[in-house]
């Protein structure tokens, strides 16, 4: 644990009888990239205002290095935040609102131009000082928030939605800015997010939160490979979600019965290890065959129906019915090779072992 | 002849405009023209006649010829003046409260801030003459005073609720995040952004106050402090003095005046939003 880490200890609020915020326990690493994910109404956007001092939590308490900050005004935090609503002051120009905090922390005219200046370079609104807000697009006032944030030179940076009023290009274009802003100025960045993309794309750690908990903590590749959870399996990308019942465990493997088929999956990728639970497999694992016998051996199969092909580019996405009924979603990579199969063909579904996981139910 | 009622079927809203123009300023333009004319006696102060018509810069170079004309004047100003302030100030706090604050009985204080906006003057004058006399307050500056503020308050809420509720509450916090106190937030970033509202309200609650008859009738009771309204309404059962209409003529510029700059400010402004974009 390095000096300013933000460590959030058994904090709970709640609203009335309802816990926004469920004894939740996180340490953010010092200039780490954290993003917050989880659907509407799951806390995160009150995790991120109990930090900045706008909330103030019911139990528990936050610890930013060695300092308590739980009951610190927010205008006392080294911690700045950029609104969803961006809430750029209207009657002062751009250079004005992003000289703001450095006034009110009395640091000198000469300062102040220069850092204000130097900040709207990084975020490449050099020429923009002397606009309104109302005058800029909405890439551009999101950026003025940024810096605006940023030019205290905060222990922790807190972004609310930022990019969630932009469309969809100036989103791709702005994560990778943000990106690029957080490896230059090297604070820690807390994101708060529902789009999983988004929150995959930019972080280094993410916390998936639903009902004011964490569902999972850790690298986007870990959590994407292999989820502790069917919330996090689906909320993170899409997932097969397979009912099984585990039989048995033998030779590092746990053996499952689904629907009739026998399966098999590595010990080291279950989550559960006996009575109920779910097999998982992502669209993009999971491979097609004319029949039983075309699947490579070691890998496990079921038959099924394709119900639907949709071309998108990259790729083709089958829906499969399987003989129980539920239907599996297949990408099959547009490589070049033709993909002959056509709605009404019967095929035989196969992924390999090690990509499946098993979850509990 | 087919062209012109071509000519008016294009040109009626125009045409309807202007008529509709002149029904509103019509009246304004008499009392601009009497102004410049000597009546001659107090009882034909009201009469348009071009045959009698004399003109006079008396009524202006003599604006307070007229016995107790300038004082009334006097009084209805500072009455106003001190009705507004005070009214201003405790509507806002008001519009704060209501719109920043949940607390128990907003919901009614919502709807009983209209109250005296609906209710008819004349009973509100009633009722309050009733509450002076049985609180033996005795009548003067002071009841008008009251009177005054009590109905300026509710348009003072309203027009600045309605300015409130259209601000971003996050940029209260977003003031506060950038390590501004409540105070210097309010004073930097709210107050800036309301004041247009306050200003508004500010004027409407000094015409109010300053054109008000009814419930100053009523409240001032047997004192002498005649306001403006009330010497006219007094001089008019012995003829009406010709300043009157000097001094509705100047009141009347004086707004128009107002407006203009308000207008000219604005403009100026998007020019150079304008310009600049």
């Amino acid at each position: 644990m390095t000096d300013q880490d933000l460590c959030i200890e058994n904090v709970t609020k709640t609203f009335g009888g309802f816990a926004a915020v469920d004894d939740l326990t996180l340490t953010i690493p010092d200039g780490s990239f954290f993003a917050l994910l989880g659907a509407s109404g799951c806390g995160k956007t009150t995790t991120l205002r109990m930090v900045a001092g706008l909330e103030e939590p019911t139990a528990g308490r936050i610890m930013l290095g060695g300092l308590d900050i739980t009951r610190m005004r927010p205008y006392k935090r080294p911690v700045n935040t950029v609104f969803q609503s961006y809430a750029l002051f209207p009657h002062m120009n751009v250079a004005d609102n992003v000289a703001f905090g450095l006034r009110r922390k009395g640091e000198n005219r000469a300062d102040t131009r220069r850092k204000v200046a130097e900040m709207l370079d990084l975020v490449q609104l050099g020429q923009y000082g002397t606009r309104r807000p109302a005058q800029l697009s909405g890439g551009q006032q999101q950026r003025v928030a940024l810096a605006r944030a940023l030019v205290n030179q905060p222990e922790v940076l807190l972004l609310d939605e930022p990019l969630g009023a932009l469309d969809l290009k100036l989103r791709r274009q702005m994560q990778i800015e943000l990106k690029r802003i957080q490896t230059e100025v090297g604070i820690t960045f807390v994101h708060v997010t529902h789009d999983q993309e988004e929150a995959m794309t930019m972080a280094d750690t993410v916390a998936v939160m639903q009902a004011g908990r964490i569902e999972q903590l850790g690298a986007p590749a870990e959590m994407y490979e292999f989820p502790a959870s069917a919330f996090v399996a689906n909320f993170l990308g899409q997932s097969n979600l397979i009912k099984a019942e585990v039989t048995g465990q033998a030779d590092g493997h746990v053996t499952v019965d689904a629907h009739g088929n026998r399966l098999a999956v590595p010990s080291a990728r279950c989550r559960v290890t006996s009575g109920a639970a779910l097999l998982g497999v992502r669209p993009e694992k999971l491979h097609l065959a004319d029949d039983l016998d075309a699947v490579p051996s070691g890998h496990a199969a079921v038959r099924g129906v394709i119900t639907d092909a949709s071309f998108t580019g990259v790729s083709t996405q089958y829906l499969v019915r399987a003989p129980w009924g539920s239907e599996l979603t297949v990408f099959v990579p547009n490589s070049g090779i033709a993909n002959p199969a056509l709605p009404g063909a019967e095929v035989a579904v196969h992924w390999s072992p090690a990509h499946s996981f098993l979850v509990g139910s | 002849m087919r062209t012109f009622w071509r000519w008016l079927a294009e040109k009626w809203v125009l045409l309807l405009g202007f008529v509709l123009l002149g029904y509103l300023f019509v009246p304004i333009a008499v009392v601009m023209l009497l102004s410049f004319n000597q009546p001659a006696s107090r009882n034909t102060t009201y009469v348009l006649d071009f045959e009698t018509f004399s003109f006079t810069w008396h009524n202006w170079t003599d604006i307070c010829g007229a016995a107790g004309i300038c004082e009334s004047l006097t009084r209805s100003i500072y009455v106003g003046l001190s009705a507004t302030l005070i009214a201003t100030i405790l509507g806002t706090l008001i519009s704060f409260a209501l719109v920043r604050y949940r607390f128990f009985g907003r919901g009614s204080t919502n709807t009983l801030i209209f109250l005296p906006m609906a209710t008819p003057e004349i009973v509100m004058g009633t009722s309050l003459l009733t509450l002076f006399l049985g609180l033996q307050i005795p009548m003067g500056f002071l009841t008008i005073l009251i009177a005054h503020v009590m109905f300026c308050i509710s348009f003072v809420v309203v027009t600045v609720k309605a300015r409130l509720a259209g601000l971003d509450p996050r940029l209260q916090e977003a003031a506060m995040d950038l390590y501004a106190t409540p105070w210097q937030a309010f004073c930097l970033v709210i107050l800036p952004l309301v004041l247009p509202g306050i200003v508004a309200a500010a004027l409407l609650a000094f015409s109010l106050s300053f054109d008000d008859f009814i419930i100053t009738n009523f409240v001032t009771g047997t004192s002498d402090y005649t306001t403006f309204p009330m010497f006219i309404w007094g001089s008019n059962l012995r003829g009406i003095p010709p300043q009157v209409n000097a001094i509705a003529t100047a009141m009347f510029l004086i707004s128009f005046a107002f407006v203009i700059a308000g207008q000219l400010r604005t403009r100026r402004r998007s020019a150079r939003r304008a310009a600049t974009s």
